[in-house]
Formats: C-alpha cells, sequence, structure tokens
C-alpha cells in the first residue's frame, strides 16, 4: 500500500507519547471532552497547540536576555590586587592567549556562535512557516534537526563557572564568584532549548506536501 | 543473524496498521525489520522511526544496571582537585551545587542540579521502571507517565556537555595551579557512553510493542 497523505489529512492523530494513530474527529465538533490516546491516555492533537506564538515568545525572550549574557561579566575574580570581572568573551581571549587555541575554539562556538545561530535559525524557520514556503522543506527539515541535537552545548560554560566557583576559594589567594551574565546566559540557552521544543517540525511539510517522491520506509 | 528473527513491528488490528512519521506527518505502511540492528527511517524527511536489535530488553537492562552504578559513583567522588601552594582543594558535583547556593546563585545551582543530577536520575529509573517488569514478561504500573518523564527527561540531561565542561575547566585551572583530575570524571565519561547506547537502543514503538505483549498486572486484570 502506498500513501502520499499526511495523517493529520487523513483525520488521524499520532500520539506523540507512544505512537499509536487514533482517528481524530475535526475541531468543529464541540466536544466536551480532550480527545485521549486510547493506548497510553495521552492528550492527543494534530499539531502541537498554539506552536508557532509559543515558540515566538520563547524565542524573543532569549534574543532579549542574550545581550546581557553576553556583555555582563560571568564570573568574579578576587585576589589581593584587586577584583577582575571576566565576560564570555574575554574568557575566551584569556584561552586563545595563553596558548589553548583548540579550547578556545571550542568555548567560542559552543558560548557565542552556537546559540546566535541557534536563535536565528529558528526565526527563519517560524519565518518561512508563516509565509506558507515550499521551497526546500527537507533542508529545513534537517536544520531543525540539528538545533535539537546542538543546543545543549551552549551550557557549557555554565559549567565552567560553576566549577571555578567551587574551586577557587583560597581566600588569601583568589576567590572566583559568579557573575549575574551566567543567570543570563543560562536562561537563554533554558529558553531557547523550549522555544525548540515548542516548535513543531510537522508545519514545515504542511504546505510542502505536494512533492513527494517516495512512499514506504525503508531500512 | 538471529534464527528467528521477530519482526520490528508486527502488524496489529487494521486500524492502527498504518503509522505516521513523528517529525513531518507522512502516512506510511510500517514495514518489517528482519536484518538485526536495523533502523527505519522516513523516507520523506529522514526521521528515525524505529529499529530492530535482539534481545532489545537484556541489553536495555544490562546498559542501565551499568549507568546507575556509575551515576551513583560519579556523584560519590571529587570531580577535580586542586592543589594551590599547599593548600588542596576538591569537589564533588553535590559540592560545586552547593557552593552556589551559598554565592546566592540558586537559579543556576538549581539549573547545575536539574541538568546533571535530577534528569539523568530520572531518565535512568524510568528506563529501569519500564524495562524490568517487561523483561519479565509483566506490565510495568503506571508505563505512560513513566514513559513519558523519560521523554520529558532525556533532553534535560547533559551529562557530556558537563565533561566538556570540567575539561574546559582543567585547562582553565592548570594556569593557576597543580590540578588533578578526580575518579568522578571517568565514572562521568562512561555514564555519557552508556546514555547514549540507551537512547540508540530506546524507541517509543517497539517499548509499546513490548507492552502490548506484556501479561497485564493484576490491577488491569481485575477491570471489565
Amino acid at each position: 500500500m502506498t500513501t502520499r497523505q499526511s495523517a493529520a489529512r487523513c483525520g488521524l492523530a499520532l500520539c506523540e507519547v507512544c505512537g499509536q494513530m487514533s482517528p481524530l474527529p475535526p475541531a468543529q465538533t464541540p466536544t466536551r471532552a480532550k480527545p485521549r490516546c486510547a493506548r497510553c491516555r495521552s492528550p492527543l492533537h494534530l499539531r502541537k497547540p498554539d506552536s508557532i506564538n509559543r515558540t515566538w515568545a520563547l524565542l524573543i525572550a532569549a534574543y532579549l536576555l542574550y545581550l546581557p549574557a553576553n556583555l555582563l561579566p560571568i564570573m568574579e575574580t578576587h585576589s589581593p590586587f584587586g577584583t577582575d570581572e571576566d565576560t564570555i568573551l574575554s574568557g575566551i581571549i584569556f584561552l586563545w592567549q595563553s596558548g589553548s587555541w583548540l579550547l578556545a575554539l571550542i568555548v567560542f562556538s559552543a558560548s557565542i556562535v552556537l546559540p546566535l545561530v541557534k536563535l536565528l535559525s529558528l526565526t527563519y524557520l517560524l519565518w518561512t512557516v508563516k509565509r506558507g514556503s515550499t521551497r526546500n522543506p527537507l533542508g529545513r527539515a534537517r536544520l531543525y534537526r540539528l538545533l535539537e541535537l546542538i543546543g545543549r552545548w551552549s551550557m557549557l560554560d555554565v559549567y565552567v563557572v560553576t566549577l571555578l566557583v567551587a574551586l577557587v576559594q583560597v581566600q588569601s589567594l583568589a576567590s572566583i564568584s559568579p557573575g549575574a551574565g551566567v543567570v543570563a546566559f543560562g536562561a537563554v540557552v533554558v529558553l531557547s532549548m523550549l522555544a525548540t521544543m515548542a516548535f513543531d517540525p510537522r508545519l514545515i511539510w504542511d504546505r510542502a506536501a505536494e512533492r513527494i517522491t517516495q512512499e514506504s520506509p525503508h531500512a | 543473524m538471529h534464527s528467528e528473527p521477530l519482526p520490528a513491528f508486527a502488524p496489529e488490528s487494521p486500524p492502527t496498521a498504518l503509522i505516521a512519521c513523528p517529525e513531518c506527518d507522512l502516512l506510511l505502511q510500517p514495514v518489517p525489520l528482519i536484518q538485526p540492528r536495523s533502523r527505519a527511517q522516513c523516507p520523506r524527511c529522514g526521521a528515525r522511526l524505529y529499529s530492530f536489535y535482539n534481545d532489545r530488553l537484556e541489553k536495555l537492562l544490562a546498559l542501565s544496571c551499568a549507568a546507575v552504578i556509575m551515576l551513583l559513583t560519579a556523584y560519590a567522588f571529587p570531580i577535580v582537585g586542586l592543589n594551590i601552594q599547599g593548600t588542596y582543594i576538591e569537589t564533588t558535583v553535590f559540592g560545586a551545587i552547593d557552593k552556589l547556593w551559598q554565592e546566592e546563585r540558586e537559579v543556576l545551582s538549581g539549573l547545575v542540579f536539574v541538568t546533571t543530577v535530577m534528569m539523568p536520575s530520572v531518565e535512568l529509573g524510568a528506563i529501569l521502571w519500564l524495562v524490568i517488569p517487561l523483561w519479565r514478561g509483566v506490565r510495568p504500573p503506571g508505563f505512560a507517565p513513566v514513559f513519558r518523564a523519560f521523554q520529558m527527561a532525556h533532553p534535560w540531561a547533559m551529562v557530556e556537555v558537563f565533561i566538556l565542561g570540567v575539561l574546559v575547566s582543567l585547562v582553565k585551572l592548570s594556569h593557576l595551579a597543580d590540578v588533578l583530575p578526580g575518579p568522578a570524571i571517568w565514572c562521568f565519561g562512561c555514564l555519557m557512553l552508556l546514555l547514549a547506547g540507551l537512547a540508540s537502543l530506546l524507541d517509543p514503538y517497539t517499548l509499546w510493542h513490548a507492552w502490548e505483549d506484556a501479561r497485564a498486572t493484576p490491577a488491569e486484570a481485575m477491570e471489565p
């Protein structure tokens, strides 16, 4: 049997928890009870509810916090010679100058490039879905899958600050305390991960559904 | 080759025979997988659909038991030790989280606790809760909420990122003092590999299929 249809167009909803297919009556029919999966009792819907608006809200919040995350100090080093404040960028420059250029590159990608790429890519995905674009859905689906994969790596700097704060506590010599920037930075990571989860990749395909070439799954 | 290859997705009653791709909603007719360690992908968007491993439950059980041991050892032992002019400081994961709390960064401390301690534990606990009864041929109680807890916890368990964070801090501190990697680093490293193995073994279709094959719990059997 071959099909070219999306499940939603056939009135079938995929349970996001257990993968069971269930017929879902059209939204116009007023039903008091919310539809639930027959097998696992999870709420059923054809697409994640209000996906676009929720993604926009979380994304805008992440954009707003991106600036303080990069401009405010992420840690303060107290020593007899005074207090040094480190931002994300100055930490990377320190790594570069001390010869650990590979590590500097890793931290630079994880802390500065990745969050920005992530925010811009999600904006692009939302914008093309809103416009009803049919261009290159496969590329956009792959971009979304990549975002899900890389989002977590931005937590790197949060862990580095955590460990430095815990270890460098010699009162007479040097002690490190966390700065306000690291809280904003953690919030950017969490908000952008939540935004990625709120986005429904099936929306990418809803308009581009005509271009299907193959029909059955191959191993 | 396995002597009696089981179809990864046995044909069921007609209304549920079709599946949909979770990422592009393409309606598909599932094909049984025969080759061990193979997986089916969506022909349109390439999403992972389901996979076939022999002795999947046994493998899941073995990996998750090992992961629990690694997790507990990783929490109990120091991650990094530091020698600054004769003063030796070392810290465990909990020590670092506690230190952040004392510095009045409660939100940050909570974030580190959730991503390195709570979510990996929830993930492993959920897998064991689901797999042990299924392996014995019994349906675990609360299958759906526990499976949902696993799905929720999975993206927030960031053990591999934490390891990279430890490595970066080691290099940063090596300019300042003598650093000694603690035993917990190796445990976290093993944990990272075990969690990656578990993630590739688990897929909702086959787990729910095992659930349907298993005997109902006594409480469910009592229901009319």
